[in-house]
């Protein structure tokens, strides 16, 4: 067992036997490893939150025709670090008549929602928990993040936070329906929950197999983590800042890791389920070089997410609830129950037969999807069109004020 | 002790000291959390037991919809949140016995099967895949799995009806 195919065993038999020396017994020895385990992920997860921080901020500076930081250090990349210092020199205040208990709960529960995500996520082969059921966990603590919210919101005593965290609790329930959907195709094509079940089973990667669950997955997600254009909960124009208005310093910073720390890991989950996790060439045998191409794709995805949020304007809140019921969630049963009955009858070929078998079904629904919605359209248009007689208007117009036949009367 | 008992008898503190303050905190928001808190430490004991489908099961439904549900319609209807009458009701004496007697009957009914001596069965690897297959095959629970889906059906046909806005009127 070497350092090079065993990195994470190597590190782990050393401590294992370390402690065993100190004279500790062997079930305090386990759970001490794990929590060592954990404590690292975490921690490592929330550092490199740092880097993303001034990555997106670089990013939609240039879409903004901006250059984002470049004062501190070189390309600014000691912006975030000075913004750390000065975020913890802040100080935090707790509004009058907020539950103090549940104010501070509140930004825990929703780091600890996307925290507690890392801990199924097949960081590279042979390392990170297998649960078996890691599939429906990713679902389940995904609640602790709405609590979050919904306890941050309710507990700052703010007309805007609660609305805010309403608005928040109605999103994510919606959106939660086709994000479940399209996680089951993968499940369904791999024929297991276990994560890194899924990534060994994909030979070819799922985003060949389902094109379609992976932007049903992708939007559900960012509709999840409420970013842009999903961004009603903190819509600045309504409802100011939204359920962390109350919120300074570093408590505040805790929401801010949380937000970012939830877009990679969207990432690092659709990386896994999609794009072959730490699959790639010579991963097998270097299992550095699996993590290495998994933070790669994450990365990607993640960029993706950034570019929307740098482009796409905020939707309203009617189509937000209708492209989750009215397109989304029916869209990902069909493909749902299409990808099952399929694979019924390709499930014996090879891999690649059965990839593009799956691709082309998702090809053909893609196509009558988009003419569907194209007819929509020239119907909405045509009642458009119908409605617009002259002395009428499509859309509800003030009053016109009425001409005074006397100009002076008019203007008192 | 060895670890696995250390983080049992935690979480059972955990779990009954939550479900105690739940009927015992006169908060409506509190009570509701203390609920979460209580069924966590139930789905950790799930986990404990090795049955990690019905630990995940119970967070995505109590926690991630229940709890969530109740505390969203606490927060809408309650302008106040704090009760201001006794914590107890009339019949609490009554109550009181009736649990110590279910108490007593299930500690009996334990001691008597001998469940606590009884070593701990081996969970089969494909434990998940075989409650799939049980629940949709003829000779399993497909009757009960198909009524359950059939009930839910009804319920959102229903909840969708009582939603309807008719256009007309």
């Amino acid at each position: 067992m070497g350092i090079l195919s065993q990195p994470i065993g190597v590190i782990a038999e050393w401590l294992r036997n370390l402690l065993l020396g100190w004279g500790l017994s062997e079930g305090l020895t386990t759970v001490l490893l794990y929590l060592v385990g954990a404590l690292v992920v975490a921690t490592v997860v929330q550092i490199w939150v740092i880097f993303l921080i001034w990555y997106e901020r670089k990013i939609i500076g240039r879409m903004q025709d901006r250059l984002g930081p470049n004062r501190v250090g070189p390309y600014g990349l000691l912006q975030p670090i000075a913004d750390v210092i000065k975020i913890i020199t802040k100080e935090v205040i707790v509004p009058r008549g907020a539950d103090k208990p549940l104010y501070f709960l509140g930004p825990i529960l929703m780091n600890a929602g996307v925290l507690l995500l890392w801990a199924a996520i097949p960081l590279m082969p042979m390392v990170g928990m297998d649960i078996n059921v890691a599939a429906l966990y990713i679902i389940a603590v995904g609640g602790f993040a709405t609590l979050g919210i919904l306890l941050s919101g309710w507990s700052s005593n703010n007309k805007f936070a609660l609305v805010s965290a309403i608005r928040t609790v109605a999103q994510m329930v919606s959106y939660e329906v086709p994000t479940v959907l399209a996680l089951l195709i993968p499940v369904l094509l791999a024929g297991t929950m276990s994560l890194h079940g899924i990534v060994k089973a994909q030979h070819v990667w799922y985003i060949v197999f389902a094109p379609l669950a992976f932007l049903i997955f992708f939007i559900a997600s960012v509709a999840e983590n409420g970013r842009s254009p999903f961004d009603l909960m903190e819509a600045e124009s309504e409802i100011v800042a939204g359920f962390h208005i109350e919120y300074s310093g570093m408590v505040f910073a805790i929401f801010y890791v949380a937000d970012f720390l939830h877009a990679f890991t969207i990432g690092a989950l659709a990386a896994v389920l999609f794009l072959g996790g730490w699959r790639g060439p010579g991963a097998e045998s270097f299992p550095l070089l699996g993590f290495v191409y998994l933070w790669i794709k994450a990365f990607l995805v993640y960029s993706l997410g950034v570019w929307a949020r740098g482009t796409v304007p905020r939707i309203r809140v009617d189509q937000l609830m209708d492209f989750s019921w009215k397109f989304l969630t029916p869209l990902a049963l069909v493909l749902l129950v299409l990808a099952a009955v399929l694979d019924h009858f390709v499930f014996g070929l090879g891999a690649w037969t059965r990839a593009l078998a799956h691709l082309l079904m998702n090809v053909v629904v893609g196509v009558l999807v988009l003419y569907y919605l194209e007819r929509h359209e020239h119907a909405r248009a045509r009642r458009r069109r119908m409605v617009a007689q002259p002395g009428q208007y499509p859309v509800a117009r003030p009053p016109r004020p009425a001409v005074a036949e006397n100009p002076t009367e008019a203007a008192s | 002790m060895t670890a696995m008992q250390i983080i049992f008898l935690l979480t059972a503190i955990v779990t009954l000291v939550s479900a105690f303050r739940v009927v015992t905190t006169p908060n409506m928001v509190h009570a509701a959390l203390w609920l979460v808190a209580a069924l966590v430490g139930v789905a950790v004991l799930y986990v404990l037991l090795s049955a990690p489908f019905l630990a995940v099961a119970q967070v995505v439904i109590y926690i991630g919809a229940i709890a969530i549900l109740m505390l969203f319609v606490i927060m809408l209807t309650r302008r106040e949140m704090r009760d201001r009458g006794p914590q107890t009701g009339k019949q609490w004496p009554w109550a009181a016995v009736l649990a110590a007697l279910l108490f007593g009957g299930l500690v009996w009914m334990v001691q008597s099967v001998g469940l606590a001596a009884a070593p701990a069965a081996d969970v089969p690897e494909t434990a998940i895949a075989d409650l799939g297959k049980a629940l949709v095959s003829p000779n399993g629970f497909v009757i009960p799995f198909e009524v359950a889906s059939v009930l839910l059906l009804a319920a959102l046909i229903g909840a969708v009806y009582v939603a309807w806005t008719r256009r007309n009127s």
